[in-house]
């Protein structure tokens, strides 16, 4: 039942319809003077959260397919990895225009100078190439074994956005968030590892 | 709504009803964010807890604190002043929750009567302070402060006390007083976050003596014309304006008199972030940040550029004499 649920061309529109509702609620937020005494503060903090949230959706994917036995899952990876370059995308686009009003020298000052930066501006450049070539002849072009080694560097991604995280909440000893996802990560990461060594293909 | 002294011409910013026609404004607030909920339809369970709340919001009433505009140089800026709104719903109080919005919607547990503080250490006369006593201690001032926030944000408040040197006067600390540390109530019963680990309680900080006695360090007991509310640091707290906010010490249970130089408790938990003097600078970065530039909250919407943080706040002619010939870059 589920499966012919997860079937239906419809179902696709439903799920990216909430992947982007967030979006549209930031974007109302925004303009109505919704989003709290420091606006700019929580849009670039909602952003970059809802990259990492996305990112553990699409990583579930593999795990959920095999353990509970739906196939049909894989056919929503591709937008929910795409979910995650968008939200990535406005998360660094909050921080330029709203942090640094454009400032390219000082963004770039940033970037060298701040870890926490340099390391979540890395897991953005490592991101592009993979939604550059999430597309259908991208991966005709590439071959299936190129692109499934490409597509791996998202277990590298997934540190560093963990550790950007961390490194941004060094100081305040309020480590509750990272450690939950560090978890979340971590599981999925790991059950890939158990799945190659021990499950039958 | 009636003008009060906080009116000032047209472009304060700032109008407040006089106290009876009141509605808090985190009440008001918190109707709101409720609504907004119910419409997203992520209601759920914050109703309950909510209408607990509500009800122990509208039973406190704030009371009128007012005092005359101070004469102390620099106690007053022009600048625009933050919303009540704002200064009392965006804190940082870690005592009741590490997100900014907690400590308005969890300090009402916060029990300010009776309250004493005690003087401790190197001084003629130690011994508790009851703070019924302390609000007699020197006519009560005005002062419009600016505020920055280490993590780079600011605003600008009305305090209404008097300077802590006069406090530190009657108290006559001995010669070798050269230090006086500051301790916030920590009491696990009332204050949910103190039962968290996210620092070590209770909650100290500390200036050096000629910092304590600046006419500038102020002992606040009210804002905006009331009483401090609780998520401010009810009911008496330090403000030194020149420096970061977490210096200024809240909900005061004791004031020491030391000859060494106090660790403070974000110094404690970080200490290559945060350091004893913590002046407001903008030519020393914070390790994870630069502190150039701030966001004045409630400034004119989104997209408008970050502001200039200024050397000592904006406050370099009263106290930079304080630091001369020291290095700030290693003192931070």
């Amino acid at each position: 039942m589920v499966r012919a649920l997860l079937g239906k061309p419809q179902t696709k529109l439903v799920i990216f319809t909430i992947a982007a509702l967030p979006f549209c609620y930031l974007l109302w937020g925004a303009f109505n003077d919704a989003l709290g005494a420091n606006p700019a503060e929580y849009l670039i903090r909602s952003t970059g959260e809802l990259a990492l949230r996305f990112l553990c959706f699409t990583l579930a994917i593999s795990p959920l397919r095999v353990i509970a036995g739906l196939p049909e899952l894989l056919r929503f990876r591709r937008m929910l990895g795409l979910f995650v370059y968008f939200y990535a995308c406005i998360h660094l686009l909050c921080y330029s225009w709203l942090d640094m009003g454009f400032e390219w020298v000082d963004i770039a000052a940033d970037i060298a100078k701040r870890p926490f930066i340099l390391v979540g501006f890395t897991a953005f450049v490592l991101l592009t190439p993979l939604a550059a070539t999430s597309f259908n002849r991208a991966i005709r072009g590439l071959g299936a074994r190129r692109w499934q080694m490409l597509h791996r560097v998202v277990y590298g991604i997934a540190l560093l956005t963990v550790l950007h995280f961390y490194w941004m909440r060094a100081g305040k000893s309020n480590f509750a968030e990272v450690v939950m996802y560090g978890a979340i990560l971590a599981a999925l990461l790991l059950w890939r590892v158990w799945n190659k060594r021990f499950a039958r293909h | 709504m009636q003008r009060n002294q906080f009116s000032i011409g047209n472009d304060s910013g700032f109008i407040h009803p006089i106290s009876s026609d009141i509605t808090p404004q985190a009440v008001y607030q918190q109707r709101r964010d409720l609504l907004k909920r119910i419409a997203a339809g992520v209601a759920g369970t914050s109703m309950a807890t909510w209408a607990s709340r509500e009800a122990l919001a509208q039973a406190k009433k704030p009371t009128p604190l007012t005092g005359q505009p101070s004469k102390v140089s620099g106690a007053s800026t022009m600048e625009k002043v933050t919303s009540y709104k704002d200064a009392t719903t965006y804190n940082n109080y870690y005592e009741f929750g590490t997100e900014k919005s907690y400590p308005a919607l969890q300090a009402h547990t916060l029990v300010t009567r009776p309250w004493s503080v005690e003087i401790d250490g190197l001084v003629k006369k130690p011994g508790r302070l009851d703070i019924e006593d302390l609000l007699k201690y020197s006519p009560m001032e005005e002062r419009i402060y600016r505020m920055r926030c280490v993590e780079g944000w600011s605003m600008v408040i009305p305090w209404v006390g008097y300077s802590l040197s006069e406090i530190i006067k009657r108290v006559e600390p001995f010669g070798n007083a050269k230090y006086v540390e500051f301790t916030t109530l920590a009491d696990p019963k009332t204050m949910p976050g103190v039962r968290s680990s996210v620092l070590d309680w209770p909650y100290v900080e500390g200036l050096r003596m000629d910092e304590a006695m600046h006419p500038l360090t102020l002992m606040a007991f009210g804002m905006y014309g009331e009483v401090l509310p609780n998520q401010n640091g009810a009911p008496l707290r330090l403000v030194v304006p020149w420096k970061y906010g977490f210096k200024s010490a809240k909900s005061i249970v004791k004031i020491r008199f030391l000859e060494k130089e106090p660790v403070n408790s974000w110094g404690r938990s970080a200490p290559q972030e945060y350091g004893f003097y913590s002046n407001v600078n903008p030519l020393v970065d914070h390790p994870r940040w630069s502190q150039a530039t701030e966001r004045r909250i409630g400034e004119d919407g989104l997209l408008t550029k970050k502001r200039k943080t200024l050397m000592f706040n904006g406050y370099e002619a009263q106290v930079a004499s304080m630091y001369a010939g020291m290095d700030l870059k290693k003192f931070y």
